[in-house]
């Protein structure tokens, strides 16, 4: 499903990574690990067609990809350290305008229903504002249920989350996996898999 | 756990990549619900408005003639201020939370999105600043015929400031004191703006009428409306590299 050829990153005049190759099946994942500062987040967004790699090439179903490609878009959901929460609507409307804008028609009761999923539905009319950061994570939890796209990038993703959450998050990727979706996960903690599922890229090897 | 539910199998067939109209009413609606729910900080703004234009009759000679030719260049300058201070609000508080990065990563049409964003901009903004205008332009002994003058000309300019406003906005995001700069960028361009609507009342006081000047600021209108959205589009892109 995604493809990188030697891939390389810079953020500024700072050389991250070079190098980075890997591939992608449905029904697989790619765990990212490395230290603090070693670049996957700008991998984990040169991926989802936010920055331009210094050197390389993305490949998607094949195609080769520029950043925002249509095609990209269509198929990615990509979830960043910003929770992309507007503190003036409650959880409800956070999701369904999220879901909304990614082109997902999402049923009133399928919204719910998500939020029921991730614990949230005794708070989905309260305002994010007075939503824990736990909670918040969780409201992206949902989006990933309700928007049923192939692709997940997901960029630390058990952050915040209580050892509850972080084994909904595993159980939910298992679900996507074994749907045919694909998966690239930046991680500290390691994730509940099936074996054969998941495969490891250290970007710390790839330092220049 | 759930029923298990094929991800691919359920996902959406039509593909809405591009997609303009949809798009277009999204970001309106959700940016009028935002604007709605902090509405203290939509009052501010309008209060500044009102007496910023207060000011100048209050501190210059009371005298007729003096307020009737101050009248028209003051309500256009603190309609501009106004909108000036309203923009940092348009993409920056996206562009904090991460929202920013998904409406470009949707697979709506950005400058659609950003279009509706500055529609909303201009509703709250703009709209204000000329309903008030006939009321503020009355402290400046204006006659009816200017005042209705004034009015339209705030109708088809207070557009364009949100227009080209977006652009120094988008053009802005992320840099250390970027209102300051948003200003610097934004004022300049909008000089022709405050000319020809400032100006339409000179002309109708001197019996030429208002044509030329409206026709100048609806064509200006017309160009900004193609061309803004795309280029605060493409500025919203490299920020957010």
């Amino acid at each position: 499903m995604l493809e990188a050829h030697d891939l390389a990153g810079a953020r500024g005049h700072a050389r991250l990574f070079h190098g980075v190759a890997f591939r992608v099946d449905a029904g697989r994942a790619l765990a990212v690990t490395g230290a603090n500062g070693s670049g996957k987040t700008t991998l984990l967004r040169m991926l989802a067609g936010l920055t331009a790699p210094a050197a390389g090439s993305i490949r998607f179903n094949g195609a080769p990809m520029s950043p925002f490609d249509p095609r990209l878009r269509e198929a990615v959901v990509f979830s960043g350290h910003l929770p992309a929460l507007k503190d003036e609507l409650t959880a409800l409307e956070n999701l369904e305008s999220l879901s909304t804008l990614a082109g997902a028609s999402v049923s009133r009761a399928q919204l719910v229903e998500a939020l029921d999923r991730v614990a949230l539905s005794r708070r989905q009319m309260l305002p994010a504002r007075v939503l824990s950061q736990g909670q918040r994570r969780r409201i992206g939890l949902a989006r990933l249920r309700v928007l049923r796209k192939p692709l997940w990038i997901l960029d630390e993703p058990a952050t915040a989350l209580d050892h509850d959450g972080t084994a909904l998050f595993g159980a939910m990727l298992a679900e996507h996996l074994e749907g045919g979706g694909a998966a690239v996960v930046a991680t500290h903690q390691p994730i509940d898999l099936p074996p054969g599922r998941m495969a490891t890229l250290a970007i710390d090897a790839c330092a220049p | 756990m759930r029923a298990l539910t094929p991800a691919l199998a359920l996902e959406t067939a039509a593909p809405a990549t591009g997609a303009v109209a949809p798009a277009f009413v999204w970001a309106l609606a959700r940016d009028m619900r935002i604007a709605f729910r902090s509405r203290a900080e939509l009052g501010v703004q309008v209060l500044f408005y009102v007496i910023v234009v207060t000011l100048f009759p209050l501190s210059t000679a009371p005298e007729r003639g003096l307020l009737a030719a101050l009248g028209p260049g003051v309500l256009w300058v603190a309609a501009l201020l106004a909108s000036l201070l309203s923009l940092p609000r348009l993409f920056a508080a996206d562009f904090a939370d991460g929202t920013l990065e998904q409406m470009a990563l949707s697979p709506w049409s950005l400058p659609a999105i950003v279009s509706g964003k500055i529609a909303a901009h201009w509703l709250t903004s703009g709209v204000p600043v000329v309903v008030l205008a006939p009321l503020l332009g009355m402290q400046y002994a204006l006659d009816a015929s200017a005042l209705s003058t004034l009015t339209l000309g705030l109708l088809l300019g207070t557009p364009i400031l949100s227009l080209l406003g977006a652009i120094g906005a988008a053009l802005t995001l992320g840099l250390r004191g970027g209102g300051a700069l948003l200003a610097l960028l934004v004022l300049p361009l909008t000089v022709p703006v405050l000319i020809f609507g400032a100006g339409a009342v000179d002309a109708v006081r001197a019996g030429l009428g208002a044509g030329a000047n409206f026709s100048l600021l609806a064509a200006g209108l017309l160009i900004a409306l193609v061309g803004a959205p795309l280029a605060a589009a493409a500025a919203v892109r490299i920020a957010l590299d």
